[in-house]
């Protein structure tokens, strides 16, 4: 076995909202092999959103340990989480966040950038990236120019310029209108089939259903797992 | 590698302050006004001292200068007497007096000032008579464009030679380096014109009328012994008549820190012998110069603290725009810390922006600063000038000014907690 891609044990995080503490993540465990494709589900407020953060590095657990492909992330500093996220993880948001005075190219290399790759190579792969997600003549255009569709898919580029051990997609087809949130479906589905992790947060269950697993959350703890039928 | 990051940097901050042309031009404009104004007060209080400090060394640091001025006044209130004798000026004894009781003074010239018509052939004109040593010339620091300057031998034997001011050559001879070997007559007398010698202001471009340069440069001895002491000045039918032994003395001291307290000395000595402190008058070029130079040192603090103050309202209006910015890309900065970036590299990215922003208003400030001095000079003949310094300096503060006002604003943008800034509208 290999392995596992995420490792979560016994993870706890606590917010306060006014003088109310509330158990976002309350004694989570969950292991995430490498290439599963799992959907988050439950209501709001059961703590989905925390998980992702936890996940994504943005957030540290209060309590437990997290270990992304073998490395434990407790008791890093901010700028070793930083190489975390860079090296590890790619982020693709219900909201596409490209960034609106970069191009298209330039949104993809992102990441490449702040990884320091030369130029003339972070524009090779990012060529390479668009045209695999379809946007090949568009590496020119800005943002603002595509359609919700197309920016999901730069996006979606972007979140794969650095080979992430781990694609972490929040609500991806939230923005997008049925027929394009199939499309995006169908793309991550592939991404899966050839092998990256993707754990993907959503509240549709026709959403869900294409992930290999559910996990439904309630209260800060896992309800239920069940594998596709 | 390196180089090759800053410069995309810099790229992209150009790139996104271009995004709001309206707003980034309006940001800078306190620093472009800032540098501008001081640029072009410097160059023209720069221009203006320049030329003050200028004629000032001309008259030669190492000497003074000691003058017995006409008295006037009282010319005009005495109009009714026909032949009044004015006595003035200072005395043969003072220059003996002077090399004897200082032993600093290396040199100390006469001048003897003798207006007379001089005649060339049938032209007649108004000359002025300078008469003086052979020390003169080398204290003067003029060049002698033709011939040779007086000697001693002429001061010795009373010659009858003169030497012009290139002035005086054009207007008698139609050329400035004409005339060599030609007679004037003056009074009774034929001297021998035996150079020519650069006029005062040649140099400085003609700044002082013509006329006060047709001077013609005669042995001392010569003077005394044809023209003598008294002269008679006929104007519009009065007459006047003036008795003047020595007009100027000019005293050249071996070492510089010697000029000040033998200019105090010369002073108390004089003070002693005339009475009347009126009748003399001791220049110092060294002082005058101190002096000016205190002047425009005084004159660049203030311009500092203006441009201080200017620079310190353009610094906070780009600090102000910035904060504004990076709460308007909050959503920005969280996609990069998700995507990995260091809090360092979002505060270097927001720097960047600001120190592009401050030195572009530098730099065009720089250029309307070079701009407003050439303009005063092409249209009201002022001398202006723009030092390098100034310059060199004025970049350097508008950058520093996008270092001071930016690095606040930047490092609160990589402050934000990510979470926070990739939830914010």
């Amino acid at each position: 076995m290999s392995t596992p891609a995420a490792q979560l044990e016994n993870i706890h995080k606590t917010y306060h909202m006014g003088d109310e503490p509330i158990r976002a993540l309350n004694g989570f465990s969950t292991t995430f092999d490498a290439g599963s494709f799992w959907a988050i589900m439950g209501p709001s407020g059961c703590g989905k959103s925390t998980l992702l953060n936890v996940l994504g590095c943005l957030d540290r657990p209060d309590q437990g340990r997290y270990q992304i492909d073998g490395r434990d992330t407790a008791a890093l500093t901010d700028d070793a989480l930083s190489e975390i996220r860079l090296k590890y993880l790619g982020f693709i948001f219900q909201s596409f966040n490209l960034i609106a005075q970069l191009t298209v190219a330039e949104n993809i290399e992102l990441p490449l950038y702040y990884l320091g790759w030369h130029p003339e190579r972070a524009r090779k792969r990012a060529t390479e990236l668009a045209q695999e997600v379809g946007l090949a003549g568009r590496l020119q255009h800005r943002p603002y120019q595509l359609s919700g569709g197309q920016q999901q898919r730069v996006a979606i580029a972007r979140a794969l310029a650095n080979d992430p051990v781990l694609l972490l997609a929040d609500e991806p087809t939230g923005n997008l209108d049925s027929a394009t949130g199939v499309e995006i479906m169908e793309m991550i589905c592939a991404l899966n089939q050839s092998g990256k992790t993707v754990i993907m947060v959503t509240h549709e269950p026709e959403v869900a259903a294409q992930a290999k697993h559910r996990l439904v959350m309630r209260d800060g703890r896992i309800e239920r797992t069940e594998a596709r039928a | 590698m390196k180089n090759n990051r800053l410069l995309r940097n810099i790229r992209l901050g150009i790139k996104t302050l271009l995004l709001h042309k309206l707003r980034s031009l309006l940001t800078m404009l306190g620093v472009v006004f800032g540098v501008g104004s001081v640029i072009a007060m410097l160059a023209v209080g720069e221009g203006a001292s320049r030329e003050a400090l200028e004629q000032i060394r001309r008259l030669g640091s190492h000497n003074i200068i000691i003058d017995g001025p006409r008295p006037d006044g009282d010319e005009d209130g005495q109009r009714g007497e026909r032949s009044r004798l004015l006595i003035y000026g200072l005395h043969y004894a003072d220059l003996d007096r002077l090399l004897e009781g200082f032993p600093d003074i290396a040199r100390a010239v006469p001048v003897k000032l003798i207006q007379r018509e001089g005649r060339i052939g049938a032209q007649a004109m108004q000359l002025r008579m300078v008469g003086t040593t052979p020390d003169w010339f080398e204290l003067v620091e003029r060049p002698m464009l033709d011939g040779r300057p007086l000697s001693g031998l002429d001061l010795e034997r009373k010659a009858n030679v003169a030497v012009l001011t290139e002035h005086a050559a054009r207007r008698l001879f139609a050329a400035a380096r004409a005339g060599l070997g030609s007679q004037i007559r003056i009074g009774g007398t034929s001297f021998t014109i035996v150079g020519i010698v650069q006029s005062e202001s040649a140099a400085a471009g003609g700044m002082q009328t013509p006329d006060r340069n047709t001077d013609l440069y005669i042995p001392i001895t010569t003077a005394q012994e044809r023209f003598g002491d008294l002269q008679e000045h006929r104007s519009g039918g009065s007459r006047s008549r003036e008795q003047v032994q020595l007009n100027q003395i000019i005293v050249e001291i071996g070492a510089l820190e010697a000029v000040e307290p033998n200019a105090v000395a010369i002073a108390s000595m004089l003070a002693r012998v005339h009475r009347r402190p009126s009748a003399y008058r001791v220049n110092v070029p060294l002082a005058l110069l101190r002096q000016a130079e205190a002047t425009r040192r005084n004159f660049n603090i203030v311009l500092g603290a203006i441009a201080g103050i200017s620079l310190l309202v353009g610094g906070i209006g780009i600090m102000n725009i910035m904060l504004a910015s990076v709460t308007e890309r909050t959503r920005e900065i969280g996609v990069r810390r998700a995507i990995g970036a260091k809090q360092r590299q979002i505060v270097y990215q927001f720097l960047i922006e600001t120190i592009v922003l401050s030195t572009t208003g530098g730099i065009i400030g720089v250029a309307i600063g070079m701009l407003i001095p050439w303009v005063i000079s092409r249209t009201v003949a002022m001398p202006t000038y723009v030092t390098p310094i100034s310059v060199v300096l004025a970049l350097g503060v508008s950058m520093m000014v996008g270092i001071i006002f930016g690095i606040y604003p930047a490092i609160r943008a990589a402050r934000l907690d990510p979470i926070e800034a990739l939830r914010h509208e």
